[in-house]
This record gives structure tokens, C-alpha cells and sequence, in this order.
């Protein structure tokens, strides 16, 4: 099994005629991924990479069944693109774009209060459940199906992880990046959650970074609910004070968002956290076996 | 982007917030005429620098006489202001805010930030004002009063109500007037400017009632500038650090640090990772540059001109792991910086994910020396041998 996405989810592309969108259509083709519409307003019947191009979501769901949406849209559009998709009934929504201004994501995390989709992003690399689908922009080469599952705040350094674990010998039930910015759709709890009742998943690698709270609320989630082991890693032990980090940020979230205070906070709930990212997979080998 | 004080304070005199009487002035001649137009003694004089910590450091003075403020203000300008935030060159203090003193009743703590875990706006108040709220945070949090907004409504006056009446003791009626007005405004300009943050510490009441923003703090969502285009012109780039304005330019994302290991990666959290590394293998990062999920060949070249300008580092470290960024496009851009600079550190690659084996390829054929890391651990160990 494997969790939102699989085999039988119908991918939908909103900016497809783009650079990026026409790009990872292919690269999703090439995955075998459905993906069975594109929408890039204006352009509705035309084809892209062989898909074929609606003027709208609600368009492509009437001739395609779309499931599934996978946003490539400039920042300006994107929070339009996401409540188009959610009022078309997505069941997944992925936005991959970066840099949407967060008073828009604001009313986005608004509109969704009463939807049942499921928002992964944005400024995401997407879902993948390996050797059935993937909606994003990974590599999918790196991937392979197996028992573990990750959850990030990174792209990036999802992929650097996932590459490890596959040449440790573990495979991959589901790869989700949450997204990188303060407002993201889903958070690590949300698919814990899942990956708690999904029995193909034995073991989760949680990926975090410096900022918010979301790895400390993540930690007391696992100690007192999940009952798969969990490996964690947060990037940033050496980032700059005061930077990335909004000084209001930090107020809002009481003194939280330090790399140190997120690793003590899964430590002291018996969570294995990696040292170093170079050993991750060494660490995975350690505390779940040989797969 | 940051705004300075008194441009935010011009912001708030313009949006129904009270402010002081003042003047900017960035010669000491200024200050002269300044102060027989401003009410006082006493009178405010007070750096225009984007680090916080100025009071500490020295940048705020009071002064009883016009001399005074003359004084002061030649011991202002043109110098470096040290905070805890400026590291120790300090900024040059390049502008100078001269204000009206108010006589304060009570000061308070009042911004308005976006909560991530609720996704919505929050005003955040305190009567302990005038005191860092991190402090505060951590010594009294229960003095920490918060209002979550629903986006819908928008800030709603009994929210205000929430926040003045939690207080002890309760403000006379008429300071209660104005902290409810202030806090409506506070929110109308955070919405209509696209802030990340907008902080008065302290906003003051007075004895006749009225409340004052003594202090202004606004920053704007970088992310929404394309549609906030007439607040550009208030960006000052005399305060950020060369490279990193030069990196701005170019929609990269660079940090300056301490160390002398230059780095390029792709995606924040990949640099964050690899910085981490960098120092666990006994080196120090020279920057945090992440170039970004879709970087052009362009920008790749500027990231890595960027990265060689800095004088102090020893050797550069290229991790790639390629995702929407396509190792050709990184190899290209390299190649394209490496053709206009002598590379003259060594240069340790390590390349992963989308179209990898082309831009080996590229990157093998172009008579260009490095160093080839397997993994980010290789990579690592080859950095700290080589300083």
C-alpha cells in the first residue's frame, strides 16, 4: 500500500504549457504517472507532451475524472490555482511553487477549512509512492518501492535522504515534502496519521529544519500515538540566528524554531534523531535492520 | 525587505497611528533647524539602521538642549552603530530620526505577525512594553496576549476588547479609545502592505490619553513585492552586505557567514544540511547559497561569481542533487562563470538526480579541474583537506 497517491490517481497539471509544467509532465509520463489532463487557461484543446489542455479544472474532471492536481503556476495565480482545484474536489492537491506571498496563502488556508482535499505544499517537490505513481518534480530514479516513508520540509534534501536509504536497501512506501513555507497544507502529524494505519509502511524518516514548531508537535504526536519507529533529522544545527527566522516568528511560537530545541524535543521522546545527514542511511540501517 | 523607522512611522502617521513630531536629517547643519521646528526639550535622537538592539548599542539618545541634539547627532552620522545584531564592524549610520520626547503613562508591546500553525493573522499584545519580547516570552509568557483572525471577518473591535481589558490595571476610557483604534489600524496596514511583521515596542500611552508609536518595526512580504511595487522605493541597500545585494539581484538566495568553505546547493534545506556537514567535518561555511528549485544557467553563473568574489574562501563546494534544477543547467553555468574567473581554490562537485549523467559529461569534457565527491559525506572530507 501506500498513502494519497497510487496507480489509480488521475493527474491533472494546472500550468502545463509552462516551462517547468511541460518539463515534469514528461518526467511524470516517462513514471508511468496517469497523468491525464493539463489546464493552462485559454489553452483548452490543445495538447501538451500528448495530454490534453482544458480551460479549467471543473473541465478536466468532466472529461478526464481527475483525482489529483499537480500546480505548476506563477506565485501571483497560485492561490487562485489551489481553491480552483479544491472547488473542483481534488482529492490531493500538490503545489510545487515557490514564493506565493502569505497573506494569500492566508485565505487559501481559509477556503480549505470546509474541503476535503488534502493540500501537499506549496513549495513542495510533491508525493511519490514508488513504482506507481508520482506527482512532483523528484527524480523518480532514486526511488524504490519498499516499507519506508518519509515526510520533509525540504525538496532537496529529500531526495539526498531517499538516495541514501535506496542504497542502504530500503525502499520507499510514500516520499511527501510538506513544503518549506510558514503555511503549508499539511503538516507531519497529518501523515503520520496515515502512514499509522497504512500496514506497508514499518518505519518513517521525518525530515525537519529550523523555524516553527511543527517537529516539536510532531514528537509528542509520536511518543503518545505512533507506534512505527521513527528516524528524524533537522537541517540547520549551524544557521545563522536571526536570519531565517522572523523575530516576531520566533515570539509567536514562545522562544521555539532552533535546530537544538527541535532535536531535544524528539530526543527526550525517544526519538532517534541522525546526526549527520552523510549517515542517514547508516543510522536507518541501525534502527530498523536490514529491510 | 525591511523598512527603516521613520519611513514605517511615516506609514502609521498616514494610516490613522499616532507617531511623534519628527525629522529626518542626514547632516549635522539639519539638525540645527530640526530642532526649532520640533516641540521639546526634551527631544529623541535616533539612528536609522535596520539592526535591531539600537538602544543597547548606543543609537538612541536623549538630549535637554538644541546643542544637544547637534551633539548628538554628529556622533551618530557617518559612524558604525555596534549592535548584537550588526556583528563587530557594526553599520554606518548613514541617517538620523530626530523626534518630539512624550511623556508616558504607560508603555506596551503591540505587532502583528502571521501564525504558522493556524494559518492566520495574530496580533500579539503585552504591558510589559518596552522590553524585549523574547524576554518576555521566556521569563513572563503569561503576559503574552494573542488574538487569532479569521480571515473572513477581519479584526473585529471585540478583539481589541480581548486584548485592553486583560489588563491590569484597566487603562482610562479614553487610552482604551485609542489602543482600539491603533490596533485597527495596525491590522488595515499589515493587510494593505502585505507585511510579514509590523512591531511597536513601545507603543506608549500619554496622561491626556492618547496613544503614541514611540517605536516602528515593518517588514514587507518579499514574496508579495510584485504587487506592492510603489513600497521599492523605500528599500535602502546601503544596509545589506555587498555580495548578498549583488545576490538579491539575481533572485538568490545567499547568506554571508564566518567561515572560508564557499558552498553552492540547490534547495534550503540541501544548503542548510550541507553547511551542517561542512562544520561537522572540522570546516566553516563561507556562505549559505541556495540557488534556488528552477535556477537558470544564468543565475548558477552569478551564484558561482558571487562565491568567488568572496576573497576569504579556500575551497568551493557544489552539491547538486537535481530535482527541477537540471544538473545540465548547473554544469552549464559553472562552465560560464569558470570561462570570465580564474578559478583559483579547488573545486570539489558532487552531482545527483535529474539529468546527472549529462551534466557529468559536461562538466568531464570542459578541461575545467575539480574534484568528484560520490556522496555528500566524500564531499565533505574533501573540503576540510583542502584548508
Amino acid at each position: 500500500m501506500s498513502i494519497l497517491v497510487d496507480e489509480n490517481s488521475r493527474v491533472v497539471v494546472q500550468g502545463i504549457t509552462g516551462r517547468e509544467g511541460t518539463f515534469h509532465t514528461k518526467q511524470m509520463l516517462d513514471y508511468k504517472t496517469k497523468v491525464c489532463a493539463g489546464v493552462t487557461p485559454g489553452k483548452g484543446g490543445q495538447k501538451c507532451e500528448g495530454v490534453p489542455v482544458f480551460n479549467t479544472v471543473q473541465e478536466a474532471v468532466e472529461k478526464e475524472g481527475v483525482n489529483v492536481s499537480c500546480i505548476f503556476v506563477p506565485p501571483a495565480f497560485s492561490g487562485d490555482a489551489i481553491m480552483e482545484a479544491a472547488s473542483a474536489d481534488m482529492e490531493v492537491i500538490v503545489c510545487i511553487t515557490e514564493g506565493i506571498p502569505i497573506l494569500d496563502m492566508v485565505k487559501v488556508a481559509g477556503f480549505l477549512r470546509d474541503k476535503d482535499s488534502v493540500l501537499i505544499g506549496p513549495n513542495c517537490p510533491g508525493i511519490i509512492s514508488p513504482g506507481k505513481t508520482k506527482v512532483g518534480i523528484m527524480p523518480g530514479a532514486i526511488h524504490r518501492p519498499g516499507d519506508m516513508a518519509i515526510i520533509s520540509r525540504s525538496g532537496t534534501l529529500t531526495y539526498e535522504v531517499v538516495d541514501q536509504l535506496t542504497r542502504a536497501g530500503f525502499g520507499q512506501s510514500t516520499c511527501i515534502g510538506i513544503g518549506g513555507d510558514p503555511i503549508v497544507g499539511t503538516d507531519f502529524i497529518d501523515h503520520l496519521r496515515r502512514f499509522k494505519e497504512d500496514p506497508e509502511t514499518r518505519g518513517v524518516i521525518l525530515i525537519g529544519e529550523i523555524g516553527g514548531t511543527a517537529e516539536e508537535e510532531a514528537a509528542e504526536y509520536i511518543q503518545n500515538e505512533f507506534n512505527k519507529p521513527v528516524i528524524a533529522f533537522i537541517a540547520g544545527q549551524t544557521a545563522p540566528p536571526g536570519r531565517r527566522m522572523g523575530h516576531a516568528g520566533a515570539i509567536i511560537s514562545g522562544g521555539q524554531g532552533k535546530a537544538e530545541d527541535k532535536i531535544k524535543a524528539l530526543q527526550t521522546r525517544g526519538i532517534t534523531v541522525a546526526p549527520n545527514v552523510a549517515t542517514l542511511g547508516k543510522t536507518a540501517l541501525e534502527v530498523m535492520g536490514k529491510s | 525587505m525591511k523598512l527603516h523607522e521613520y519611513q514605517a512611522k511615516d506609514i502609521f502617521g498616514k494610516s490613522g497611528i499616532p507617531v511623534p513630531n519628527g525629522q529626518l536629517v542626514t547632516a549635522p547643519d539639519q539638525a540645527t533647524k530640526a530642532v526649532q521646528i520640533i516641540n521639546g526639550p526634551p527631544w529623541v535622537i535616533k539612528a536609522q539602521v535596520h539592526a535591531g538592539g539600537r538602544g543597547k548599542g548606543g543609537g538612541v539618545k536623549v538630549a535637554h538642549y538644541p546643542y544637544e541634539v547637534v551633539t548628538a547627532t554628529e556622533t551618530l552620522l557617518g559612524k558604525p552603530l555596534v549592535t548584537k545584531q550588526t556583528g563587530p564592524d557594526g553599520v554606518i549610520v548613514n541617517q538620523v530620526l530626530i523626534e518630539e520626547g512624550i511623556e508616558i503613562d504607560r508603555e506596551f508591546y503591540l505587532s502583528m505577525v502571521v501564525d504558522r500553525a493556524s494559518a492566520r493573522p495574530t496580533m500579539v499584545f503585552s504591558q510589559a512594553g518596552g522590553m524585549e519580547i523574547e524576554e518576555v516570552a521566556a521569563v513572563s509568557p503569561e503576559l503574552i496576549l494573542k488574538e487569532h483572525i479569521d480571515p473572513a471577518a477581519g479584526w473585529m473591535p471585540h478583539q481589541a476588547r480581548n486584548l485592553i481589558y486583560a489588563l491590569d490595571p484597566v487603562p482610562s476610557p479614553g487610552a482604551i479609545k485609542t489602543l482600539i483604534s491603533v490596533m485597527g489600524n495596525v491590522y488595515k496596514v499589515f493587510m494593505t502592505l502585505d507585511c510579514s511583521m509590523v512591531e511597536i515596542n513601545p507603543l506608549v500611552t500619554t496622561m491626556t490619553g492618547s496613544a503614541v508609536a514611540l517605536d516602528a518595526k515593518l517588514i514587507i512580504d518579499d514574496n508579495a513585492l510584485f504587487r506592492q511595487k510603489e513600497l521599492l522605493q523605500l528599500d535602502d541597500p546601503r544596509e545589506k552586505e555587498p555580495l548578498e545585494l549583488m545576490a538579491e539581484k539575481y533572485d538568490l538566495n545567499y547568506i554571508r557567514l564566518d567561515g572560508n568553505i564557499g558552498a553552492m546547493v540547490n534547495g534550503a534545506g540541501l544548503a542548510m544540511a550541507t553547511m551542517d556537514v561542512i562544520k561537522l567535518a572540522g570546516a566553516e561555511p563561507a556562505n549559505f547559497l541556495d540557488v534556488g528549485g528552477g535556477a537558470s544557467e544564468e543565475m548558477i553563473t552569478k551564484g558561482f561569481e558571487i562565491i568567488l568574489e568572496d576573497r576569504r574562501v579556500k575551497a568551493i563546494l557544489i552539491n547538486i542533487f537535481g530535482g527541477i534544477l537540471r544538473c545540465d543547467v548547473l554544469a552549464r553555468g559553472v562552465l560560464a562563470a569558470a570561462k570570465k574567473t580564474d578559478i583559483r581554490v579547488p573545486l570539489i562537485v558532487r552531482l545527483e538526480g535529474t539529468n546527472v549523467d549529462e551534466g557529468r559529461k559536461i562538466l568531464g569534457n570542459s578541461g575545467l579541474r575539480f574534484l568528484v565527491a560520490k556522496d555528500i559525506a566524500e564531499a565533505a572530507e574533501l573540503v576540510a583537506k583542502q584548508v
